[in-house]
């Protein structure tokens, strides 16, 4: 087997042997550096030895061997609490079951963002921390700290290596829904960092999704995720230009957008609305769906979306929602009836540049020509992506008068 | 979000240099500490101090002829930069939570500092990398 096809099986293995492994020791912490190890060790062996019988079976024998050996080194107690465990090993549950508990642990309420992030990435993703420390443009001692602190605090919160109750159900699946929602915008986006990178990190998230998916295929808000990011990710090719210059939506080449993606992310929004929970990423969905699936700019069912939008905000009180909407009433009222609806934005969005960013594009539509060069200046001294930037400068030397 | 946070010299007072040797020992004790707690907590990315004015150069080109290479003339010592921190934070408040205990460092006789620290989001990479 090659070396990429070896990567590729233990990333897949990785959070089932995890899983198993956190299980029978009660002791997730010691359970993923165990099978980092191991993992260490089918990557450098496989590829030239070829695959044992049992790939699964093997990593969990090896990584239960490193826990034994880790453990022993304690205390005689504990050593006797091992063996016994340790024969349990090869009994062990369904995998995608762990698979499915360990994403949930990793994406604990308890953990902040920034943590849950690397956290899920390398226990779950299979990733090595200097693969999360590259995406994140970190040296790798940071980002190991960062994980072993996230690891601890799950400890001190006490969480159970079990699934969440029918009562912390709804809360603790939001919380994996948005870890794996901001992996995959962290990817997108590209506030920071080199897209190659990048990419990597909505490529994972789309992974992990689709897996999380498969496990629960009744939840819609779950469907509407992955339908988010594929819609999403069908627009990739079509985001920059050949000097890497962001291209906005209505000026896309929309020849170059993933028709297969776009297929799949209408099909699966399209079948989780009618199930009735209707949620934010599903709405987010079917708002990207409406947009991939007008033929050109100028086809965009803009009513549609302003009434999406509307529910969206409802629903989530965001006001970058509303920012949002705004851009759709400009759309379907005219400029002003967008301008209007920024009025009173600037106190929920103190110096956010998307806010100067919609306001400038909207003043531009309206015909005042000073103010929007004002706001695109203003908006590219606020953002932190230099793609933006170049892009906001671009759009107010346009405007600006010829010298 | 990443910050780097840039420390001048000292806007008021003797040089660090002659300052009394408990002094040094005592700022470098507290800026120490919060390395490490920085270090700890995979806030840090990276940290540097800059040796005085007296070891800097200043560089220029024209893009002709040959580089011209001069000892200065470099602005004060409060407009002088010592050092930075490139930390990777989760808000702009811990951003300027750090700023503040790295400008309340001691100085002569123990008295905090104050120098300014100015804290910088740090740009996004280059997009077009790939």
């Amino acid at each position: 087997m090659t070396h990429a096809g070896v990567d590729v099986l233990l990333r897949e293995l990785a959070p089932q042997v995890v899983g198993a492994v956190a299980r029978r020791f009660r002791d997730v912490h010691g359970a993923e550096d165990a099978v980092q190890e191991a993992l260490l060790v089918a990557a450098s062996r496989w590829p030239d030895e070829g695959l044992p019988d049992d790939p699964r079976g093997w990593l969990i024998t090896v990584a239960a061997r490193r826990m034994n050996d880790g453990l022993r080194r304690e205390t005689a107690r504990r050593r006797r609490e091992v063996t016994a465990a340790s024969s349990e090993v090869n009994g062990a549950a369904p995998a995608s079951d762990d698979s499915l508990t360990l994403l949930f642990l990793c994406c604990h309420p308890a953990l902040t963002p920034a943590s849950a992030i690397p956290l899920t990435l390398r226990a779950v993703g299979g990733l090595t921390t200097a693969e999360i420390a590259r995406a994140f443009l970190v040296p790798e001692p940071t980002m190991a700290q960062r994980i072993s602190r996230a690891k601890q605090r799950i400890r001190e919160e006490g969480a159970r290596f079990a699934m969440p109750t029918r009562d912390e159900w709804p809360g603790r699946l939001r919380s994996v829904l948005h870890v794996l929602y901001l992996i995959f915008t962290e990817g997108y986006a590209a506030s920071s960092g080199a897209r190659v990178a990048r990419s990597e990190l909505s490529a994972e998230a789309i992974r992990l999704t689709r897996k999380l998916c498969a496990s629960l295929p009744d939840d819609p808000e779950v469907a509407g995720l992955l339908a988010l990011m594929l819609l999403n990710e069908a627009r990739r090719p079509a985001r920059t230009g050949t000097d890497g210059e962001l291209v906005p939506l209505a000026a896309q080449d929309r020849g170059l957008w993933d028709t297969e993606l776009v297929a799949e992310g209408v099909t699966l929004v399209s079948a989780s609305l009618p199930k009735g929970a209707v949620g934010e990423y599903q709405l987010q969905a079917a708002i990207a769906a409406l947009h991939d699936e007008a033929a050109t700019a100028d086809d965009t069912d803009w009513p549609q979306i302003l009434a999406l939008y509307g529910l969206l905000e409802q629903m989530t009180g965001n006001p970058i929602v509303t920012l949002n909407r705004a851009v759709a009433a400009a759309m379907v009222d005219g400029p002003k009836a967008g301008l209007a609806l920024l009025e009173g934005l600037e106190e929920r969005l103190p110096a956010h540049h998307r806010l100067d960013a919609v306001r400038a594009h909207l003043l531009e539509m309206d015909g005042d020509r000073e103010a929007a060069i004002a706001n695109y200046r203003t908006a590219a001294g606020r953002t932190t992506g230099e793609a933006e930037r170049n892009y906001l400068l671009t759009r107010a030397a346009r405007l600006a008068p010829e010298r | 979000m990443k910050y780097m946070l840039l420390m001048n010299y000292a806007p008021a007072g003797p040089g660090v240099s002659e300052w009394a040797a408990d002094d040094v020992k005592a700022s470098g004790a507290h800026m120490g500490a919060i390395h490490k707690e920085l270090a700890a907590s995979g806030e840090l990315v990276g940290a540097e101090g800059l040796t005085g004015p007296e070891a800097a150069k200043l560089v220029t080109h024209d893009g002709v002829g040959a580089p011209v290479v001069t000892d200065g003339p470099f602005p004060e010592a409060k407009e002088f930069l010592a050092g930075y921190w490139l930390i990777d934070v989760e808000s702009e408040e811990r951003a300027i939570e750090i700023a503040a205990r790295t400008s309340a460092a001691p100085g002569p006789g123990g008295e905090p500092t104050a120098r300014e620290i100015q804290v910088r989001p740090v740009m996004g990479g280059p997009d077009r990398e790939m």
